[in-house]
């Protein structure tokens, strides 16, 4: 469990494209909370898992998704 | 094997500070920095565990039951919220800086020297 | 510094730092062998104490609420941040939604998304009231139940358009909602430095484990969190929304 995290944490970090990364990082936050789950945390993991595949990716999407609409206009 | 959560942990910090110091997208690094918080979390917990424990939850056993510390648990559960709300601070400065200076790679964006 | 040096300069210092880490990391006790006595006597005293069966709520709201407090404003000013941040700026004008234009064409909606979304909707919101309420019983509380919450609002946007989310979500609602759950935490701390003589002592009557209406203010403080956390959440998702749907650059000539 702890190598999973530990790849899945090296893999958000080596994933260069933002929209990559986005999916890496809500991978990262399901795996974490199950983690999380495994030390008798049940609350951590509660949070962790809401915050970290869900919002956390939605938010880089929607910052990513203004950028590239600006992107789009300057040309 | 019983030193494992801490070495991961710190392993994480090195792997979120090799991506901040190699980004070159802004928002790349923004989730860097959310990868390195999260190596905090893991090592907070870790530090609370007690072997074949239960969840600091009594609802149905008796309070007398041996429980993982619920401290660290505390601390780490609020930690994640108010820690994703920071990073959306960190992304929405990401967005404006982007549109003033059009670029989100951070070589392109230091201070330029004066023209001699 | 160009790159390049950067990266060897990386090399040596996070060589160091790792070695720093794992030297601090082995004199820490063993993984699975904690013996914290606070830990272990907040344990103890929770239930007969406070009736309060969920020990970690326990510690965020009675016995260490006051860091509790800090947490909740660390949330606030980083709302107030984004909502400044992605203000209007000079230059930019909102539009109206691309949704909404007539006569262009907007992707609709895949028939699978929109069951899913409009079936999974109210078990969303209830789940995450109920988290909230039960915070003090089962693991749960203000925090978790008010991302919940702000996701239910999500959904809306992802079953239907931006138009219906800010119907049923409207923007002086969410930001009402933020603004009373912090108010709210405050006022439970001074209410019980008023009745009881300390600030956030807990000054209801505490009755016995496993009600609903038990452990005195614990209740009171998670559906403040969980206001101000659902309002919080829900303003930062709508702020990034308009970012990309209604907030348009001024055409430059």
């Amino acid at each position: 469990m702890l190598f999973l995290v530990a790849v899945c944490g090296t893999c958000v970090v080596l994933a260069r494209d933002p929209l990559r990364q986005a999916l890496m990082a809500s991978l990262y936050g399901l795996v974490l909370g199950l983690l999380f789950f495994v030390f008798q945390a049940p609350d951590v993991a509660l949070s962790q898992t809401v915050v970290g595949a869900v919002a956390l990716p939605l938010m880089i999407l929607l910052a990513l998704a203004r950028v590239r609409w600006e992107e789009e206009r300057r040309k | 094997m019983s030193v494992l959560p801490y070495v991961v942990a710190a392993w994480l910090v090195l792997v979120g500070l090799y991506g901040i110091v190699t980004s070159r997208n802004l928002l790349h690094l923004v989730v860097c920095l959310a990868v390195m918080q999260s190596s905090s979390y893991l090592l907070l917990l870790s530090i609370g565990y007690v072997k074949d424990a239960e969840p600091p939850i009594f609802a149905d056993v008796p309070p007398t039951t041996p429980a993982v510390d619920p401290i660290v648990q505390a601390l780490t559960l609020t930690d994640v919220v108010v820690g994703t709300t920071v990073t959306a601070l960190l992304l929405a400065l990401a967005v404006q800086t982007h549109k003033r200076y059009g670029t989100l790679d951070p070589e392109e964006l230091r201070p330029k020297r004066p023209q001699a | 510094m160009n790159a390049r040096l950067r990266l060897r300069v990386f090399a040596v210092a996070g060589t160091a730092l790792f070695a720093a880490l794992v030297w601090g990391f082995v004199g820490l006790p063993d993984f699975g062998s904690f013996d914290g006595a606070y830990g272990q006597l907040l344990n103890r005293l929770s239930v007969p104490d406070r009736a309060s069966t969920d020990v970690v709520t326990t510690v965020n709201f009675d016995f260490r609420e006051f860091d509790t407090l800090g947490e909740e404003f660390i949330l606030f000013a980083a709302v107030v941040g984004v909502a400044s941040l992605l203000r209007t700026l000079r230059g930019e004008h909102v539009a109206t939604p691309d949704d909404d234009v007539p006569g262009r064409r907007v992707p609709e909606t895949s028939l699978v998304v929109g069951v899913t979304g409009t079936l999974l909707v109210a078990p969303t919101v209830l789940i995450g009231i109920y988290v909230v309420l039960h915070g003090h019983q089962t693991p749960g509380g203000g925090f978790q139940g008010g991302v919940i919450l702000a996701t239910g609002l999500l959904l809306t946007y992802l079953t239907a358009d931006y138009m219906t989310m800010r119907r049923v979500g409207p923007t002086a609602l969410i930001e009402a909602a933020e603004g009373a759950g912090a108010a709210g935490f405050v006022l439970i701390a001074i209410g019980g430095l008023l009745f009881a003589g300390s600030f956030f002592e807990n000054f209801l009557p505490i009755e016995t484990a496993g009600q609903l209406i038990s452990a005195g203010t614990i209740p009171l403080g998670n559906l403040a969190v969980g206001l101000a956390v659902t309002g919080g959440f829900a303003f930062m998702l709508s702020e990034f929304l308009q970012q990309t749907l209604i907030k348009r650059r001024r055409e430059v000539r």
